[in-house]
């Protein structure tokens, strides 16, 4: 929402959106003109609205160049790329008013030039490439190239940076470095003979890039988990996780081969669907393995039943679900945050489930290691609840540090010589009072075996369908539960903590709740903000809820979940929490909240008092 | 069905094997099944199988899903782990477990109803994944726990207890787990130890997916005039084909076998399995002559036993195709999985 705070200045602040058609290798484009600015210093998000489709349906990509630095998505176009004839009219529609619209003029369509308050730019890209290349596929590809030329002239983006980045994609490549540098100049050398260049938005150097990195969450996650040291993830393809483990793989071929066997420390196992993806967690989980499943909502719905198994056996268990817009296939390829209610209390009779919420690919990193150490410690299954936005889109993070004085915690395991010192093993007796009992791993010694079961058993381990043994451990599994938050992150407050307004979300709502924060403080509106992290509930949930008068739940679902989930396991009154909810598939901007607080505030002004 | 456990006092004459154990140690808790269950029967063979292989309890992994054969796990080797998981998802924890620690030897112990209804998808695919275990189908045609359904391997034609005719076609285990390439396949009878013993041995012991179904008759449900899976009618109708005698390495072949009437085949860990032929015309080495002989015998209500086909040349065993590391994944020290602070400094040139 830069508009809001500095219309006049657009330099490093605008927005560009590039319409295609999928399976043309427009996204090569695309990310080469992100990352060219990105490498001039300047902050940019790139969002990818792609369909659910091997090749010929729309796809769209946008660029905002933010050097504010915001990380969500604009609710404006500046300047449209048009290269999807299909989408074309509603792409034109899409634009701000003043905006520009470039667009393949070798075939005309003034028919739907029909905005006066646009500039349109014609550019002849389909002649200008037929005329220097041969072939159709060399054509089309070679035809995105030629755009990210027009664009490089037009925005005044350095095409030393931009040959740079051809370099190194193409560097033992000669031929296609040669073609596509040509492709580049024939759409830079037409603008800059042909056109007035550069435009009022354009790209000017800044430093404000240093010591960050463009990366997607599922990218992160599975870097994560190779530095937690999980060496077997099982998984049954899904979109948007799929990524996650593609990601594990190549790192793990990049540093778990040694070099002169061949050998690989790790596994991958490519299961028949997600039920035996998370069976093959838990089972390596249950063998002392560092185990992990990436996968999205119908894949949860279809663990439920052994993610109960894992929850009441008390097997350790890391769950990466990336979510997509539900109920049912849903829009796969869009994002959501509608599982928040399905994990917390996933499979039948009384289960809850820890939850981590990461809000970019950066805490994707450190909470896939983080999960590890928790799921180990409360022998119990940890999701970690990312979505498409922050799995699929590349965003800017500062670099990835690692502690290399980190430990893992691999939680109350028995070696053999503790075992050899005790007198009887019991599996789910509470031997420490922390509700948390001590495990041992299969192939150690006979005197730790333990029988691993779903069935009812008593804090011995044995089987029993007596009422009062049953109950001492459902009631043990609790205590666990409600003693979690100690081994979970903390919630972000953002201000003071004693304004009357209150805002509480979760995960990728935080770029735009941030830029939102900044726009109502330009019309004397402060609130304050909770990021909520983990899920069971840290005590400081309750004591924000506790101080605040007006609560704004913002969260990316129809049915307001993280806000029945804090209705439920908190003493909230439910008069205060007003919901801001975004479901369209699209990630969550600035604007609706920014609108919806106002609208709120304005219409009753009593909101903003402080409680006593 | 016995209330009462067992003390695990051992009178001093009975015989050891090799660690000085002896059979009552390879025991489990009371069986809560039905007096006469076939089930028993095979918990005890395997007692018998691990006992005779010499194993360390703790050495050996037990697995199961849910029904009367999946309980069995907890009847045999207490100082083994075992893990009884959801019905018909054995094999995805057996995977997982087999995956993170390679060298431990799993057994998974399933039925008819947990393997060939609600688990056939895991069951196909881990024989296809061709981990390294033995996988046990205690087959007795019926559901115990919920009272007498049939199951999917009810011949045409079998009579349930209160009268009912199946009319679905069976599903046969081993013409699946031949089908899709399975490099061990057996079937036995839990009334013939003799035959069982053996085939459990040399599961446990071959380098990949071994499959043992086993005939094992519900007293209480299946047991009656016009059921095919009656002790009655499987010891009339079984039929063995090839037997095998395991010889445990180091140990010298002290039968002398008619030759061409026996054929050795060694298996990884330097252990043998001799098959004797006892119809002639059978060649267990080849896959599709034994499918087409099972297929046969089936037709005319005959179950054929033994050591039906064997591999052991096969390479595709799941961790081989994998490169795994030789030592198990678990037993990695971290600091050689994580790849450090300097590493991840150097990666992030990639992504800017």
């Amino acid at each position: 929402m830069p508009s809001l705070i500095a219309e006049a200045n657009r330099v490093n602040d605008f927005v560009v959106k590039f319409a295609n058609v999928n399976g043309t290798g427009s996204a090569s484009a695309n990310s080469l003109i992100m990352k060219a600015i990105f490498r001039m210093g300047v902050p940019v998000t790139g969002k990818n609205y792609f369909p659910s489709n091997i090749q010929g349906l729309p796809t769209w990509y946008e660029i905002r160049v933010t050097r504010d630095g915001y990380a969500a998505r604009a609710s404006h176009v500046d300047i449209m790329v048009a290269m999807n004839a299909e989408t074309y009219s509603k792409d034109v529609r899409e634009l701000r008013s003043g905006g520009y619209l470039i667009y393949d003029s070798t075939w005309p369509r003034s028919a739907l030039l029909q905005r006066g308050d646009i500039t349109v730019i014609p550019v002849p890209l389909a002649k200008l490439v037929n005329e220097n290349f041969d072939g159709v596929r060399n054509r089309i590809l070679l035809k995105n190239i030629a755009y990210a030329g027009v664009l490089a002239a037009l925005l005044d983006v350095d095409l030393d940076v931009i040959s740079g980045l051809l370099s190194e994609s193409y560097g033992k490549k000669p031929k296609l470095l040669d073609s596509n540098t040509r492709a580049l100049r024939l759409g830079y050398d037409y603008v800059k003979e042909q056109l007035t260049s550069p435009l009022p938005l354009r790209v000017e150097h800044m430093e404000k890039t240093r010591g960050h990195i463009m990366m997607d969450g599922n990218t992160a996650a599975g870097l994560g988990c190779v530095y937690a040291g999980a060496t077997v993830g099982a998984w049954y393809p899904i979109t948007p996780s799929t990524s996650l483990m593609d990601a594990f793989k190549g790192f793990c071929e990049r540093y778990r081969v040694d070099p002169e066997t061949g050998e690989r420390n790790f596994a991958i196992l490519q299961a028949e669907d997600e039920l035996a993806a998370v069976g093959m967690v838990l089972g390596a989980s249950w063998n002392g393995a560092r185990a992990f499943t990436p996968t999205s909502g119908p894949g949860i719905s279809l663990m439920n039943e052994f993610i109960g198994l894992a929850y009441y056996a008390e097997v350790p268990c890391v769950i990466f679900d990336v979510q997509r817009v539900g109920p049912s296939t849903g829009m796969p390829t869009r994002t959501q945050q509608g599982d928040i209610m399905i994990c917390a209390y996933a499979s039948h009779g009384d289960t809850r489930h820890v939850l981590l919420f990461p809000a970019n690919p950066e805490e994707c990193f450190y909470m896939a290691a983080q999960a590890f150490d928790i799921a180990e410690r409360l022998q119990t299954p940890v999701f970690v609840l990312s979505d498409l936005d922050i799995g699929m889109n590349d965003w800017m993070c500062p670099d990835l540090k690692w502690d290399d004085a980190y430990k893992p915690d691999r939680g109350k395991v028995l070696s053999k010589q503790d075992l050899d010192g005790m007198e009887k093993f019991y599996r789910y007796l509470d031997r420490d009072d922390d509700a948390i009992p001590y495990r041992t791993l299969p192939g150690m010694s006979a005197k730790g075996a333990y029988f691993t079961r779903g069935s009812g058993h008593n804090q011995y381990g044995g089987y029993t369908e007596d009422s009062a043994e049953y109950q001492v451990v459902l009631d043990r599994l609790k205590r666990k539960f409600a003693n979690a938050p100690k081994y979970l992150p903390k919630p972000v407050l953002i201000g003071k903590g004693n304004n009357a307004v209150g805002i509480v979300s979760i995960g990728s709502c935080d770029g735009a709740i941030r830029e939102a924060l900044d726009v109502l403080r330009l019309s004397k509106i402060e609130v304050d903000y909770l990021r909520v992290k983990a899920f069971p509930f840290n005590i400081d949930v309750e004591a924000f809820l506790k101080a605040h008068s007006t609560i704004f739940v913002v969260e990316q679902n129809r049915d307001a979940q993280l806000k029945s989930l804090l209705t439920l396991e908190t003493a909230v009154e439910k008069s205060k929490l007003f919901s801001i909810l975004s479901y369209s598939g699209l990630p969550i901007s600035a604007q609706p909240i920014v609108d919806e607080i106002r609208a709120k505030l304005a219409e009753a002004p009593r909101l903003t008092a402080v409680p006593r | 069905m016995s209330y009462i456990n067992k003390p695990k006092v051992a009178h001093p004459s009975l015989p050891t094997n090799s660690l000085g154990l002896t059979r009552r140690q390879y025991e489990g808790s009371m069986s809560t099944l039905c007096a006469g269950c076939g089930h028993d029967s095979v918990t005890a063979a395997i007692v018998e199988a691990c006992w005779g292989l010499s194993m360390q309890p703790e050495q050996l992994v037990k697995l199961s899903g849910i029904g009367c054969s999946s309980k069995t796990t907890a009847y045999f080797v207490s100082g083994a782990h075992g893990f009884n998981s959801v019905h018909g998802r054995m094999p995805s924890i057996a995977s997982g477990a087999n995956a993170a620690n390679r060298g431990l030897t799993y057994v998974g112990v399933s039925g008819d109803g947990d393997s060939l209804s609600i688990g056939i998808g895991q069951l196909v695919h881990v024989i296809r994944r061709n981990l390294n275990m033995l996988y046990l189908i205690e087959n007795n045609g019926v559901y115990g726990l919920t009272k007498g359904q049939f199951s999917a391997s009810a011949d045409i034609g079998t009579k349930a207890k209160r009268g009912e005719t199946n009319s679905s076609p069976p599903i046969d285990p081993v013409l699946l787990a031949l089908t899709l390439g399975a490099t061990f396949v057996a079937r036995s009878f839990s009334g013939d130890k003799a035959q069982l013993v053996p085939l459990i041995q040399a599961g446990m012991r071959h380098n990949g997916f071994a499959l043992i179904d086993v005939l094992s008759p519900c007293v209480t449900f299946n047991d009656h005039e016009g059921s095919t899976k009656s002790y009655g009618f499987t010891r009339e109708h079984y039929h063995a084909a090839v037997e095998a005698d395991f010889v445990p390495r180091a140990e010298e072949i002290a039968v002398d076998y008619p030759a061409g009437e026996s054929i050795p085949v060694s298996l990884h860990d330097g252990s043998r399995v001799v098959l004797r032929k006892l119809d002639p015309s059978y060649d267990p080495t080849d896959r599709s002559a034994a499918y087409n002989y099972i297929e046969n015998k089936l037709k005319q209500n005959e179950y054929v036993t033994g050591l039906i086909h064997i591999d052991e040349a096969d390479n595709t065993e799941f961790h081989n195709l994998n490169h795994t590391a030789k030592v198990p994944l678990n037993s990695i020290p971290f600091e050689k999985l994580s790849p450090g602070s300097a590493a991840l400094d150097k990666l992030m040139g990639r992504y800017r």
